[in-house]
């Protein structure tokens, strides 16, 4: 049953469509980096980028570089902890200005002016505040996501219908009983949505900060998959560049596949609509 | 014998219990601003065990009404009895919601993140009388009845509007409401549906008798229904007609056909279409 069930997904028409759409990319990546020209066109930069085979021989080469992996290491971690971060004080945080209008009165006006500032805006500022490296890239890839899964968790807990409270209550439901069995449940999908999201802006920043702070503590194996990037451009290693932005495109795409999963296991009945 | 005996059981309304008395309801909305009057002197008696079928143009305030009942929304003044129990009136605004009145909402309100069955025993769980697994066993046993085996561990969003709504009817008597407040619960159904859901109501108020206060636009509904018809006036809303429907339940769909439901449509139909041009008339004025 299982094995049918991967068979099926392997050799889905989507699979072959993903397999067809990248192999006919890389191809014509691979020529035109070769021959500096697409279909008898020059183009500028496409001679410059290093051919994915030229990637995959330097790729092959830093897997066994344990320097490589602790950039994997590194800013995996720091993506967690940041993601936990803010989804442990964004999420109550949201649920809170949406149950209690006076706090959402205090705290929304303030809220709202330091969200539209970007992540990165925070680095210098945070470099100074917190008194090291690690914390201060922890706490900018912290605030990557905490404004969006707080702005998720308000809008999804503020538009839920009202007749979802009024029958709870009449059913007999105590405060509590609607915050628990209405309130939380209703909102999870927003929270799924805001965590995947805040997800992927975490990645975007954890490695601008990397590159910016020079990647915290450890020297040159501590920096992360961004330091990684600015290393290699430093070093003149262009295919160790490709590298570095491949892996953190993998990494991102597993995690927002991991969310994914974690979010249809805690949300069942949007599956099958 | 026993057929005609039991045709006469079902015919009577013997709910002991959840006789509606409202007296004299006035709601104003927004008494110090704009001061819309949408319940004006309105009293109705509705005894216990009556489907009683509210008609009224769009907007008249009939909703208004039972979100009073429900301990939804406040009156401006007046008093609403459930029995001899004062639910709210002068010094007490607003009832408190409760078990002993559920509303069937226009849209459905089943919970979509629990399964059909746990909706069903959602009430009970949380009053807290029985236990879990004699909740559980209710449930089913009346989801049976209802005709939705099968669909127990569906999520509402899974099933057909139809059956969402007779799930919604079974849940709202697990908690063994003395009224149910139906607020044009079928409105958005198609016409085969609804005329499938309307038989299956009336089956389900035969086995579990209780009052009905049943909100709609639909006259043909609200006479195939009901024991009674009160046409609302528009807004501000008191009643305007009372009607005994005087066909004997149990009804079924060859009802419609009869000359008695032509001879009460036509008496009705006038009133309720005068109303309808007033309520027009009267949001063109506003607009």
């Amino acid at each position: 049953m299982k094995i049918t069930g991967l068979r099926k997904t392997l050799f889905s028409r989507a699979t072959l469509r993903a397999v067809i759409a990248l192999s006919v990319f890389l191809v014509l990546w691979e020529i035109g980096s070769q021959s500096k020209q697409w279909l008898g066109f020059t183009v500028p930069w496409i001679g410059q980028v290093p051919a994915p085979t030229a990637v995959l021989k330097a790729w092959v080469e830093l897997l066994s570089d344990p320097g490589y992996w602790q950039s994997w290491y590194m800013s995996t971690l720091r993506v967690l902890a940041g993601f936990f971060a803010a989804m442990l004080i964004g999420i109550p945080l949201g649920l809170f200005m949406a149950v209690n209008r006076t706090f959402n009165g205090l705290a929304f006006p303030s809220f709202e002016i330091l969200r539209p500032i970007p992540p990165l805006a925070w680095v210098p500022a945070s470099i100074i505040f917190w008194p090291t490296q690690e914390l201060s890239i922890a706490f900018v890839t912290f605030l990557g996501a905490f404004f969006t899964v707080v702005i998720n968790v308000l809008g999804g807990a503020k538009s839920i219908d009202v007749r979802f409270f009024q029958s709870a209550q009449s059913m007999g439901s105590s405060q509590w009983d609607v915050f628990r069995r209405v309130v939380l449940p209703a909102t999870l999908p927003s929270i799924v949505v805001g965590s995947a999201v805040g997800m992927g802006i975490t990645w975007e920043v954890v490695v601008a900060a990397e590159m910016i702070s020079g990647g915290g503590g450890g020297g040159g194996s501590g920096g992360g998959l961004g330091f990684f990037i600015w290393n290699s451009y430093v070093g003149g290693s262009y295919e160790q560049i490709v590298v570095g932005m491949i892996s953190i495109g993998i990494a991102g795409f597993a995690c927002s596949e991991l969310l994914r999963t974690l979010g249809g296991y805690f949300t069942p009945w949007l599956k099958k609509r | 014998m026993s057929a005609v005996l039991q045709r006469s059981a079902m015919s009577e309304k013997v709910a002991l219990q959840g006789a509606i008395r409202i007296e004299d309801v006035v709601k104003i909305y927004d008494p110090e601003g704009a001061a819309v009057m949408a319940v004006d002197h309105c009293s109705l008696d509705i005894p216990a065990g009556e489907i009683c079928m509210i008609v009224g143009p769009s907007g008249c305030g009939k909703t208004t009404l039972l979100n009073a009942i429900a301990g939804f929304h406040s009156i401006t003044s007046g008093k609403i009895y459930l029995d001899d129990k004062l639910l709210c009136g002068p010094g007490k605004p607003m009832a408190e919601p409760g078990s002993d009145r559920i509303v069937v909402f226009q849209n459905g309100a089943l919970f979509p993140w629990k399964t059909n069955l746990e909706n069903v025993a959602f009430g009970p769980l949380m009053q807290g009388k029985m236990g879990k697994k004699e909740i559980y066993e209710k449930a089913r046993s009346m989801m049976a009845d209802a005709g939705l085996s099968g669909t127990e561990h569906n999520y509402p969003g899974e099933v057909s509007s139809g059956l969402r709504r007779r799930v919604e009817i079974v849940r709202a008597l697990m908690n063994n409401p003395k009224v149910l407040l139906f607020d044009e619960p079928y409105r958005a159904l198609d016409s085969l549906t609804k005329s499938v859901m309307h038989e299956a109501l009336l089956e389900i108020y035969y086995k579990n008798k209780v009052t009905i206060f049943f909100i709609t636009h639909d006259l043909e509904e609200a006479i195939f229904l009901g024991h009674r018809l009160v046409i609302m006036t528009s807004r501000p809303c008191k009643p305007k007609k009372i009607l005994d429907i005087d066909i004997p339940h149990p009804r079924d769909y060859s009802v419609l056909t009869s000359p008695r439901f032509r001879e009460l449509m036509d008496e009705t139909i006038e009133v309720v279409h005068e109303e309808a041009k007033k309520a027009f008339a009267a949001g063109e004025k506003e607009g």
